[in-house]
């Protein structure tokens, strides 16, 4: 099962809830850290590294004696990575998206396979639970293909946890896009409600079902529970705000390694899941 | 020769758009009989990127050798010299007014971008 957990708004505990799940369901889960451009669920883990590797994607490189300068892979080219001139042809790496189309439209076969590096893809595991994330190369702007590449590691065997990154953009749904089930973390204020409306959309519009969590519970007002029971969206967890999770959390410590109703948490939440995929 | 400018507007009364690869039309102008046409970069307001390249590439199709405009960032700025077409940034005003002030000499040729690129 492959269990990706969203929000919408950041900051409202999506990597304390994906460290905590993926560490209560030990030996049966993989978590992949799908936030490449700030991955951080490793900081609440002591991962022992397997392996490390560099990710690159391809972009055209131009054989200048071979190119006769009919234009065709500037008009392919929907991303303007790729401009053919009279005296020369340049090409603009970062702007390429990887879609082949200037080596297809090609009619002198003049275009070699280069490369960019979008990062790191680094594998491990914490105990017994299987471990993946991907490190965005610093200035690199596009996340999905990275974002893929750590989702080619899925271990269909597992509970595959995917921790997404925060809003609702390209990353977001190329995290999300093959889940059996999202869960939306939000907290119960306007802000909450509001970002938590959007990130329902992307579930909708992918056709994936969704349920909620509140975290913090017990601050703010009851918009998020209301407007959850009027669009018939189950609310699977309530976490009620305590201080002694904001101490533990700020040690970098796991929840479920240090109260023991955490576990108890994990596992309703799992069960209500279920739940709701059986209806 | 001709020359380009980025342009809000159609015609020659139209204020010189800061924008480069956004600007809504280019104008393309023989500075000498003033006899001009007016390019709708239209699709360009709305690429997700690489609009500075599609309209360095728009005005070397032309075969515009000088360009006047507010700013260019560094891949246009790249493109457009690869072409051999003088950048002249800082320009405002009306169209004509720019013109005029070119024809008069009264413009430095950019050695280098005025903005930085939006992706690196």
């Amino acid at each position: 099962m492959i269990l990706t957990i969203a929000s919408g708004k950041g900051g409202t505990g999506k990597t304390t809830l994906a460290t905590n799940l993926a560490a209560y369901l030990g030996n049966r889960a993989q978590l992949l850290d799908c936030d490449v451009e700030e991955p951080n669920d490793h900081l609440f883990l002591d991962i022992e590294w397997d392996e490390r590797e560099t990710v690159t994607t391809v972009i055209p490189e131009v054989d200048e004696e071979k190119c006769t300068r009919c234009g065709e892979c500037g008009e392919i080219c929907q991303f303007k990575a790729i401009a053919p001139l009279e005296a020369t042809v340049l090409v603009f790496p970062e702007l390429c998206h990887s879609c082949g189309g200037c080596f297809l439209v090609c009619p002198e076969d003049a275009i070699d396979e280069g490369t960019r590096e979008l990062g790191m893809l680094e594998i491990g595991h914490y105990n017994t639970t299987g471990f993946v994330h991907g490190r965005l190369r610093i200035g690199e702007a596009m996340a999905p293909p990275l974002i893929k590449k750590v989702k080619e590691k899925l271990d269909l065997n597992k509970i595959a946890i995917l921790d997404a990154p925060p809003g609702t953009s390209c990353p977001v749904v190329n995290t999300m896009i093959g889940s059996d089930y999202i869960v939306l973390v939000t907290e119960p204020t306007p802000f909450g409600l509001h970002d938590l409306k959007l990130a329902v959309g992307v579930t909708e519009k992918l056709g994936i079902p969704a349920g909620i969590v509140i975290n913090r519970y017990g601050i703010g007002d009851a918009g998020v529970e209301q407007w959850a029971e009027k669009q018939n969206i189950p609310v699977l967890l309530k976490i009620p705000f305590d201080r002694k999770v904001a101490e533990i959390y700020a040690e970098g410590k796991l929840l479920v390694e240090e109260l023991p109703e955490w576990s108890q948490m994990m596992g309703e939440l799992l069960s209500k899941i279920e739940k709701h995929l059986q209806n | 020769m001709k020359i380009a400018v980025s342009a809000q507007g159609k015609d020659l009364d139209s204020s010189v758009d800061p924008r480069f690869g956004r600007a809504p039309y280019f104008i393309i102008i023989d500075p000498d009989t003033m006899e001009y046409e007016a390019i709708d970069n239209k699709q360009n307001l709305n690429l997700p990127q690489g609009a500075g390249v599609q309209a360095a590439m728009t005005v070397i199709g032309k075969e515009a050798k000088v360009l006047l405009t507010g700013n260019c960032g560094p891949k246009a700025f790249k493109t457009l010299k690869a072409a051999s077409v003088d950048v002249i940034t800082g320009v405002k005003g009306t169209v004509k007014e720019a013109v005029e002030k070119f024809k008069k000499g009264e413009y430095k040729v950019a050695s280098g971008p005025s903005v930085q690129s939006h992706w690196s």
